[in-house]
């Protein structure tokens, strides 16, 4: 078969409209005429995603054991469960309710953090290369481009774009994402940048000085973000001799493969938290990511303004 | 393009593209997301020949770019997936009713697309595209692509040649 004139014509023209289209979005970026169609798309298709992931939410929720992480999740819950069901039985039900109470108001106070609760309706395509995730609150819930992301166990990402009931949430691991970091218990600032969200992220500290340890935890510093969230934990220190950088991998506490309820943080705390919102050192706390979910969880609409910590704090359990 | 046919590819990209990223991106699979919507652009071009499939393919990379959470540039997918659409809709004679020349076309071109995307990706200077993200990537792509195939390119087919036979402005000398 042989291509007519008109076909490459036709994808001649195609393929010239395309290059218009980049060359008008690179230019003009969001505030140009294609930020406006974007804008546009993401309004009409914006309560489509939305039923669409309303209606897809139980079956996920049904199949969710299928991942290796789920995996874990699971065994890890059911030791919880058992552990809670036994402290059920026993006695003093009513105090150790009362205490359990208690312990969760300390923890929602702890990072002093607004936030609108909002659920992820859709995730970026992985052959985009690019690790964003779409929330069901937009800019009548009061959301803005730049606000802080974060869930139960620490940092997701930051607001990217809005649209009236939809917002783009920029992950913690894309390439274009760099958070202003410092490590747990000290101010030297530093820089978590992500890799993709398969690798670990790189957390560069400007200061030589710093010996950085596997294990060390860091939260934002609160330039770009708000403060005092949760990032991650240092995995493996990377050799920098003779630089004035310390480069480390960074394993951040969110898992970006299976994220579901978030939070968008409307205000910032008043005072800095420090490192108050990190959990408990590990061999403390078993259930850091179980505490987070108790917390979170005036879980639904969007728009309902809820005063909760980012959690992670201090197992509520205890 | 004629009226129903026109309908027929808005719906089905549409909807592809929704399910796309409400749905078969948030299960977690290892590596890439199904690309439905390469399905569907490839079911819909080889009923339809190469200037459709330019012009669909167009408009599908055009959803992809815009459609929320996309943040790609505008305008890269839809000049990858034009000439993906064109390439499926060149193959429709080799391809006639074959049951296995469909996967090898879909293979093809869905590794194609994703090497376009990154390859125009380093051309603009994206920070995203790496080695890494394109190996884990464009393999599994092409696996998930190959095996969703039998299940969505027929029925496209099918409903496509259903809506019209082939516009007059398409037909080509054989």
């Amino acid at each position: 078969m042989r291509d007519t004139r008109r076909t490459r014509v036709v994808l001649a023209v195609l393929l010239l409209v395309s290059f218009t289209l980049i060359t008008l979005d690179l230019r003009g970026g969001d505030s140009g005429p294609i930020g406006a169609i974007r804008s546009a798309t993401g309004t009409v298709f914006g309560p489509v995603q939305r039923a669409v992931a309303a209606v897809y939410e139980p079956v996920r929720h049904f199949f969710g054991g299928l991942g290796h992480d789920e995996q874990a999740r699971l065994v890890q819950l059911e030791k919880e469960n058992a552990d809670l069901t036994l402290r059920l039985r026993t006695s003093q039900y009513a105090e150790s309710r009362a205490a359990e109470l208690d312990a969760l108001l300390k923890v929602a106070g702890l990072g002093q953090y607004r936030i609108v609760p909002a659920q992820v309706i859709a995730v970026g395509p992985a052959q985009g290369f690019a690790w964003t995730a779409l929330l069901d609150a937009g800019s009548r819930d009061g959301l803005k481009v730049g606000m802080t992301v974060i869930n139960g166990v620490g940092l997701v990402g930051r607001v990217k774009s809005v649209t009236s009931s939809t917002a783009t949430v920029l992950l913690l691991v894309d390439e274009e994402s760099t958070v202003g970091a410092r490590l747990e218990g000290g101010l030297t600032l530093s820089l978590a940048n992500g890799q993709g969200g398969t690798q670990p992220m790189q957390l560069q500290v400007l200061d030589p000085r710093v010996v950085l340890a596997p294990g060390d935890r860091v939260v934002t510093r609160g330039s770009d973000f708000v403060s005092g969230v949760p990032i991650g934990v240092v995995t493996a220190v990377q050799p920098t001799q003779g630089t004035l950088v310390r480069v480390a991998d960074l394993q951040p506490y969110v898992n970006v493969r299976s994220l579901d309820l978030v939070g968008v943080v409307v205000q910032g705390p008043r005072t800095d938290p420090r490192d108050s919102v990190l959990p408990p050192r590990p061999s403390a706390s078993p259930s850091a990511s179980a505490s987070a979910s108790a917390t979170t969880s005036p879980s639904g609409s969007a728009g309902a303004t809820a005063s909760a910590g980012p959690s992670a704090g201090a197992s509520p359990s205890r | 393009m004629t009226v129903p046919r026109t309908a027929l590819a808005m719906v089905l990209l549409s909807t592809a593209v929704v399910l796309q990223t409400a749905v078969l991106s948030r299960i977690p699979l290892p590596g890439a997301t199904p690309d439905l919507v390469l399905l569907v652009l490839v079911g819909l071009a080889l009923a339809q020949g190469p200037v459709s499939g330019a012009v669909t393919g167009f408009f599908a990379g055009l959803l992809l770019d815009l459609v929320p959470p996309a943040d790609g540039t505008v305008g890269r997918w839809a000049l990858v997936m034009c000439l993906v659409g064109f390439a499926a809709g060149r193959s429709r004679d080799t391809v006639g009713r074959s049951t296995f020349r469909p996967l090898l076309v879909v293979a093809g071109l869905a590794a194609a697309a994703i090497a376009g995307y990154a390859l125009l990706g380093l051309l603009l200077g994206d920070p995203r595209v790496t080695w890494t993200a394109l190996t884990e990537s464009l393999p599994t792509a092409v696996l998930y692509d190959v095996l969703l195939t039998p299940f969505v390119v027929p029925f496209v087919m099918s409903l496509a040649r259903r809506a019209e036979p082939e516009p007059s402005w398409a037909r080509l000398p054989r």
